[in-house]
């Protein structure tokens, strides 16, 4: 039996749990390149930094094509012109920035902020609907309707219609997975599909009537505008809101599950977060850094020879950026495999860096800094049941399938 | 031997800052964070605890934050005895004392010179008397200023395209208030960036409805019969009417205080070896005496050694913790302060970055988005090598600039980056005006490299 490749070890879903061990093993190859058109593969903190500043280094689906796709960095199959985080500038610059007008500053300085206290009750609600159970699964009952919820209400996603959400957006997450992709039969293959087409055909039914009658909400915002960059076209609102409605609630969904299974297997620090919730902005950095919900960036490639620490990477290479190696890099971290939200300088990849640094950040921070700091003060005595939990399937996006957690109380 | 006494001084030892800002709190709180517990002395002239200089020409002039709310946050206590509203008015370096203005005097055992520059002032001092006249260094000039601005100018004159001119004015525009922009070269900006980019600088101007007056100098201030500034006369001969004029014709150091001490200080600043020693007049090393931010003048290896003075912040920061460090380290254990300069504006909704020396630059190429938008990244060279990159509204690939600045990247530039246009692929100059001319603002003053710095006259020494 031949041992299998370090980096299908580190997909293979049987390390999922914990891959740090192998991410260790795997930064000893700085530069790893395992078979002949396989990717070039990055595990330290600074060469992943630099690589996500690197002009030559391309995001772009068309570039990466060339480079010889494989599971992992195929662009989805959505019908729709690529979003943004599959571009280059200057088109890249273009959608984010016409996104941006719509979510952030300067045109939009408190949509995030302003949402503080609708996040707060959309927590307070959930906790509260836990009811008598003395046990919960904070993914099904937590941890996925928060964020869920509120990237709807920020696109302006009908109330009523959030549950038929989950059923498509499931299997389109499901659908990245690499190991899943490999494995996928023509079933799955179908469900993803039909899935995909149902949520464009929702949005593309909201767009419309926010054409028609722009509301306060980000979609109005994205069919409205008309700054210096011009409007995007429909298909781009499309592929746009598409985007957030994906990479803005399943990466969330990680970071507030991550976080509270990390608090267990750290009593202390949970028990200070009950007492003083100015910690939680800086345990949900330090989390970003020892937990990411994003473990590798698989979709770049090379536009020129680029030559990192003496090795060449021609142009035309695939590269994965693996975050979650680099986040425990000690070249850049003193004991990096400790979760210590004391550390002096909290830096981290977990959202990434450069012009595809994760566009949702402001938002993902508050949303766990307030699920975090309202799991630690209403939870009487919480415990794991199951250590670890069971994981979901991506190597990509990781994190736990159910976090099962029994408690004494509800305050 | 020598570690028994630094060891002394870790503990014992007492530590005069001189310039309570940024470099002189940084450098503090870096001695208390490696563990000195001696005594440590704040002197300031200044009557306020430390506070940032950067919004004063931003945020605060529009109203946005408060200038008596730009206090620099505290990294850690430092627990000092603060001397502030007092200036320094002398250094004696054989008793190791700093006389103060009131007649004190403070010993040391180290002192760091963190004294800054202050606003060259409007050269003709009746003129620069009248009311209505600015310049914007402290915390006072922006709260002064800001009053005037608000109480609705008809035209405001800024005089100089430098930084900090070029924020004033779009300030001003900003607040609906009309105003007029001067400067002696052909564009805003020529002094730190050059005439290409300056160009842009000054298409961004005109397009935000500045007045811009470019290759004029202002030949008077006029008054009024009570003493208020009405009119400004220019070279051309046109004259301007307005009642708020900002002077802001670049900086002047602070080292004053230091004439007739020996120390190699005079109008370019304080010399320092890398490890922020300052050198005596004949170009010994001190061993006690250092040296931080704005006023220091030290050589960099990755600019051929030139002496760099750099009115920068991240410089005053990073320069303050280096010689603070090696204020209590022995000999071996002191590190070089090797920043790689890097400045920043914000103007007309316009972020500027750059990274480097970009006055060294005699070529420049846009690898990155285009002059004509606006957003870009241009690359200078000197000599084969790439010494600077700017960034308009692109400060996110900044970072991959530096390392090739720091690894001595060939230039012309060869490689394909992405969002490169055709008006990128090849180098132009990059069109600094001759160096023996004074510019306004460059933020950098590269020394022992213009052909006009040789105030020395030599004499060997006679045994
Ligand atoms: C309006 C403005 C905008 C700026 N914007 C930017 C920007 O956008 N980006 C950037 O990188 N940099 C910017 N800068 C530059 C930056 O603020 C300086 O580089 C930084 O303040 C330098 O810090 P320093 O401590 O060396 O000097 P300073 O901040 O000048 O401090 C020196 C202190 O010493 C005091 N002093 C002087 N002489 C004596 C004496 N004899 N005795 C006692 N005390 C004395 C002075 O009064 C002053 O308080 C800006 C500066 C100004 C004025």
């Amino acid at each position: 039996m031949t041992q299998a490749s370090l980096m299908r070890q580190i997909t293979d879903f049987a390390n999922r749990a914990n891959p740090y061990p192998l991410y260790e093993e795997l930064r000893k190859t700085p530069v790893l390149h395992e078979e002949e058109d396989g990717p070039y593969v990055f595990s330290s903190y600074w060469d992943i930094e630099a690589l996500l500043h690197d002009p030559r280094v391309s995001s772009d689906a068309a570039n990466l094509t060339a480079a010889g796709a494989d599971e992992l960095s195929k662009p989805e199959e959505t019908g729709l012109p690529p979003s943004f985080i599959r571009l280059d500038p200057p088109e890249h610059d273009r959608l984010r920035r016409i996104t941006n007008s719509a979510f952030g500053p300067p045109h939009k300085p408190r949509r995030i902020d302003s949402m503080r206290g609708e996040l707060a009750d959309i927590v307070t609600g959930l906790i509260d609907g836990f009811g008598d159970a003395r046990q919960i699964d904070l993914v099904d009952q937590f941890a996925y309707p928060f964020p869920v919820t509120v990237i709807c209400r920020l696109l302006g996603v009908p109330r009523e219609d959030e549950p038929k959400f989950r059923g498509w957006v499931d299997p389109v997450v499901a659908s990245l997975d690499p190991d899943t992709r490999r494995d996928a039969d023509a079933e799955f293959r179908k469900t993803a599909q039909e899935a995909r087409m149902q949520l464009g055909m929702y949005l593309s039914s909201l767009v419309e009537q926010r054409t028609k009658e722009p509301q306060d909400d980000m979609l109005s915002d994205l069919v409205s505008s008309h700054g210096p960059d011009g409007a995007m076209t429909m298909m781009e609102v499309l592929s746009t809101s598409l985007l957030l409605l994906i990479a803005g609630h399943e990466t969330t969904v990680n970071l507030i599950t991550n976080g509270m299974l990390t608090l267990l297997r750290y009593p202390d620090i949970l028990a200070r977060l009950r007492d003083d919730p100015g910690l939680s902005a800086n345990i949900v950095e330090e989390l970003l850094r020892f937990e990411p919900p994003v473990q590798i960036v698989p979709q770049r490639s090379t536009i020129a020879d680029i030559e990192v620490r003496g090795v060449t990477i021609p142009k035309g290479s695939r590269i994965w950026l693996v975050l979650g190696a680099g986040n425990r890099d000690p070249e850049r971290f003193s004991d990096p495999e400790r979760f210590d939200p004391d550390r002096g300088d909290i830096q981290h990849l977990g959202f990434g860096s450069g012009v595809h640094s994760c566009f949702g950040a402001p938002l993902a921070r508050l949303e766990t800094q307030i699920a975090l700091t309202e799991l630690a003060r209403r939870l009487d005595g919480p415990r794991l049941v199951e250590d670890p939990p069971p994981y979901r399937q991506n190597a990509v996006l990781r994190g736990p399938r159910h976090l099962n957690i029994a408690f004494d109380a509800l305050r | 031997m020598e570690a028994d006494h630094v060891d002394r001084l870790r503990h014992e030892g007492r530590i005069v800052i001189v310039g309570a800002s940024l470099a002189g709190l940084r450098a503090a709180e870096t001695l208390r964070a490696e563990g000195f517990t001696g005594s440590l002395t704040m002197i300031g002239d200044e009557p306020y605890e430390p506070y940032d200089r950067p919004p004063l020409s931003k945020a605060v002039l529009l109203g946005k934050a408060s200038p008596h709310h730009t206090e620099l946050p505290h990294r850690r206590e430092i627990d000092a005895t603060w001397r502030l509203g007092v200036a320094a008015t002398g250094l004696d370096l054989t008793a190791k004392r700093v006389r103060l203005a009131d007649g004190d005097e403070v010993e040391y055992d180290r002192v760091l010179i963190a004294t800054g520059v202050r606003a060259r002032p409007w050269p003709k001092e009746a003129e620069a008397g009248l009311d209505g006249v600015f310049v914007l260094r402290t915390r006072d000039d922006a709260t002064a200023l800001y009053q005037r601005l608000k109480s609705g100018p008809r035209r405001v004159f800024v005089i100089g395209a430098g930084f900090a001119g070029s924020e004033i004015a779009s300030a001003c525009r900003e607040m609906g208030i009309a105003v007029t922009v001067a400067e002696r070269a052909g564009a805003p900006l020529v002094g730190a960036l050059g005439g290409t980019i300056g160009a842009v600088a000054a298409e961004l101007q005109l397009e935000n409805g500045v007045d811009l007056r470019t290759r004029v100098t202002v030949t008077e201030l006029e008054g009024d019969s009570v003493g208020r500034v009405r009119a400004v006369h220019l070279s051309d001969e046109s004259v301007i009417e307005a009642d708020v004029v900002v002077v802001s014709l670049g900086s002047l150091y602070n080292t004053e205080w230091l004439n007739g001490s020996g120390l190699g200080a005079g109008p370019r600043g304080v010399a320092c070896d890398a490890g922020c020693r300052a050198f005596d007049f004949r170009g010994i090393v001190t061993d006690d005496v250092f040296v931080a931010g704005d006023v220091a003048r030290s050589p960099h290896p990755l600019f051929g050694y030139q002496f760099l003075a750099l009115e920068h912040w991240g410089n005053a920061v990073a320069q303050a913790e280096t010689a603070a460090h090696n204020m209590i380290s022995a000999g071996a254990e002191r590190r070089p302060h090797m920043w790689m300069p890097a400045f920043w504006s914000s103007q007309f909704g316009v972020n500027i970055k750059s990274v480097g020396v970009p006055p060294m630059g005699d070529q420049l190429m846009v690898t990155q988005g285009s002059l004509a938008e606006r957003r870009f990244i241009a690359v200078y060279g000197h000599r084969g090598r790439m010494v600077a990159a700017v960034s308009f509204d692109n400060t996110r690939w900044l970072e991959f600039y530096q390392r090739q600045i720091e690894r001595g990247a060939p230039f012309p530039v060869e490689f394909p980056t992405m969002d490169r246009r055709p008006e990128g692929r090849k180098p132009v100059a990059a069109d600094f005006p001759d160096p023996s001319l004074p510019t306004h603002g460059p933020t950098v003053t590269l020394s022992g490299f213009s052909p006009t710095d040789r105030q020395l006259v030599f004499t060997p020494a006679h045994h």
